[in-house]
């Protein structure tokens, strides 16, 4: 990076530093940073869309869809993360694969499982095998945000379900007293209701969410808690430049850093978002808002 | 979402039509085992394998491009098709044989070793680490002392200097640099003979890749330039 790292055996302590923080391994600890905050945005609204999904589709009045939408909710909360996503991944990946392999390859004459081994024509490969490495990676985040939302999902989809069924039934009445269809008491009147309820609920499963970015590894996704004992291992001369002892205490109490700074900003915008929220509603956060503003 | 799944299924469905078919072979490795695979400071995949792979790979006419996989779900990943081969130091035993494939070695059989922080470390009854689902874990569950399993060989290591373990059993090629640069640390009892040498590791339905590699690790061996590879490294003993 700078033009004195040539030889780092000879550097100054604070030189030193500077050239071991910014070698292209250290980027890819940056990178991670950036790659986790992003999967953190998309994976939020993506798991809140299948909650809400799931909360309404288990408030149907057509019983069968309610009882998918329990089924749903209740079988993902109750398997362990890293079994559903050790399991649940390789799984999609190959149903994707088999789809491909029946459309593409209809003349193949041998069977797809032959033992252990799970065996598909190249062009039914997802990614394809001779695509570049960062299609592989694009393809890896892909499936690890889409197996995020599911779990999260259902965590969501029950704090949501819990909260619909909190707003006072007086809310629904007047509703229907003014001539509302079901359709619109629950967009116009239960819907804006019931965020105050469940925001408590959300934003736990958001705290949990920040912190799970290390089962990203199952899939093949670098996050930042895999760079960091990466890098914080013990470095020997005869492999780097800048060799170290066993430096995971450093590393991982910067990990922390990063983990309480981003519960800390969470907790602001949390806490601003409750207010906003609380607004009129007949609850004690309500309450007290409107005799601090009486 | 469900739209976002179908859209990407059906562009990667068009595309892929038209793409050719020749093939790029997909090599797994752990990247966290020095000298054999390990992560450089420009951040690739470096090491005796790295090196070993890439001439393999120009040898038998093959596009190769490495994949960096955690060791626990290595073998798994290979047989999902997630990459085609496995050179990550893998001891070629049974047990691995029966699921997966091996070329023939390209280590001859080694010695595994004993590492500790003192001498009289009692490595038939004391508490001794290795890591997960290697033959080194395999062979102290049944020698009768207590084994400690890490999930990398790093904290193996760490674990023996913080006193969690009395020593590890790894091969002796992993240890030896550690024990150079290490004042702490020596090596304690006797080796021992673990395996049948390292190998790739190929999907049982892959006779063919098998074969291509089989090939080229023999012209390797016949040249001599496996031998200065594996001197060059440090990995193992030579072949005769």
């Amino acid at each position: 990076m700078f033009e004195f790292c040539s030889d780092p055996s000879v550097l100054g302590d604070f030189q030193w530093l500077a050239c071991y923080l910014t070698t292209a391994k250290h980027a890819n600890l940056y990178f991670a940073v950036g790659l986790v905050l992003v999967l953190l945005a998309i994976t939020a609204p993506t798991a809140l869309a299948f909650g809400f999904g799931a909360a309404t589709a288990a408030r149907s009045k057509f019983r069968p869809l309610a009882w998918l939408a329990h089924g749903y909710i209740n079988l993902v909360r109750g398997v362990p993360d890293t079994a559903f996503f050790l399991f649940f991944v390789i799984a999609l990946d190959q149903a994707f694969e088999w789809i491909r392999h029946k459309i593409k390859c209809p003349d193949w004459d041998q069977p797809i499982r032959q033992g252990n081994d799970f065996i598909v024509c190249q062009a039914a490969k997802l990614p394809l095998g001779e695509a570049d490495q960062w299609v592989h990676e694009i393809y890896g985040f892909f499936i690890a945000v889409l197996t995020f939302a599911l779990v999260f999902g259902a965590f969501a989809g029950n704090v949501l379900y819990g909260a619909m069924r909190t707003v006072p039934r007086g809310q629904i009445e007047t509703a229907e007293a003014y001539g509302m269809t079901p359709r619109q008491s629950f967009w116009r009147i239960l819907v804006p209701q019931m965020w105050v309820y469940a925001l408590p609920g959300l934003s736990n499963i958001w705290m949990v969410l920040t912190k799970a970015t290390p089962l990203l590894f199952l899939l093949g996704v670098e996050d930042i808690v895999y760079w960091a004992r990466e890098l914080a291992g013990t470095a020997l001369p005869k492999f780097t430049d800048y060799p170290h002892g066993d430096w995971r205490m450093w590393y991982f109490l910067a990990l922390l850093v990063f983990y309480l700074g981003l519960t800390r900003v969470s907790e602001i915008v949390l806490d601003r978002l409750m207010i906003k929220l609380s607004h009129g509603q007949a609850t004690t956060g309500g309450e007290a808002l409107r005799k601090a503003a009486a | 979402m469900k739209k976002l799944v179908l859209s990407t299924l059906a562009a990667a469905l068009a595309g892929g039509m038209a793409m050719a078919q020749d093939k790029t072979i997909r090599l797994g490795t752990e990247g966290a085992y020095a000298p054999w695979n390990f992560v450089n400071d420009a951040g690739e995949i470096d090491g005796f394998e790295r090196e070993l792979g890439d001439e393999l790979c120009a040898r038998a006419e093959l596009t190769c491009e490495w994949v960096k996989n955690d060791w626990d779900s290595i073998i798994p990943n290979l047989v999902g098709g997630n990459y085609d081969v496995i050179i990550a130091g893998m001891s070629i035993t049974d047990e691995r044989d029966e699921v997966i494939d091996f070329t023939q070695n390209y280590t001859p059989p080694d010695p595994s070793a004993y590492a500790g922080m003192s001498e009289d470390v009692d490595v038939a009854g004391g508490v001794i680490a290795a890591q997960t689902g290697t033959i080194q874990a395999g062979y102290v569950a049944e020698s009768g002392a207590t084994l400690v399993e890490f999930a990398t060989p790093e904290e193996t290591i760490a674990a023996v200097k913080n006193g969690e373990a009395d020593a590890v059993l790894a091969d002796k090629s992993f240890l030896a640099p550690i024990v150079a640069e290490d004042a702490d640390m020596m090596f304690v009892g006797e080796d021992v003979p673990l395996g049948g040498g390292v190998g790739m590791g190929v999907r049982e339905s892959d006779t063919e890749l098998k074969e291509t590699f089989d090939a080229a690790i023999q012209s390797m061996k016949d040249d001599g330039s496996l031998n200065e590879l594996i001197k060059k490294w440090e990995v193992a003993s030579t072949f005769e």
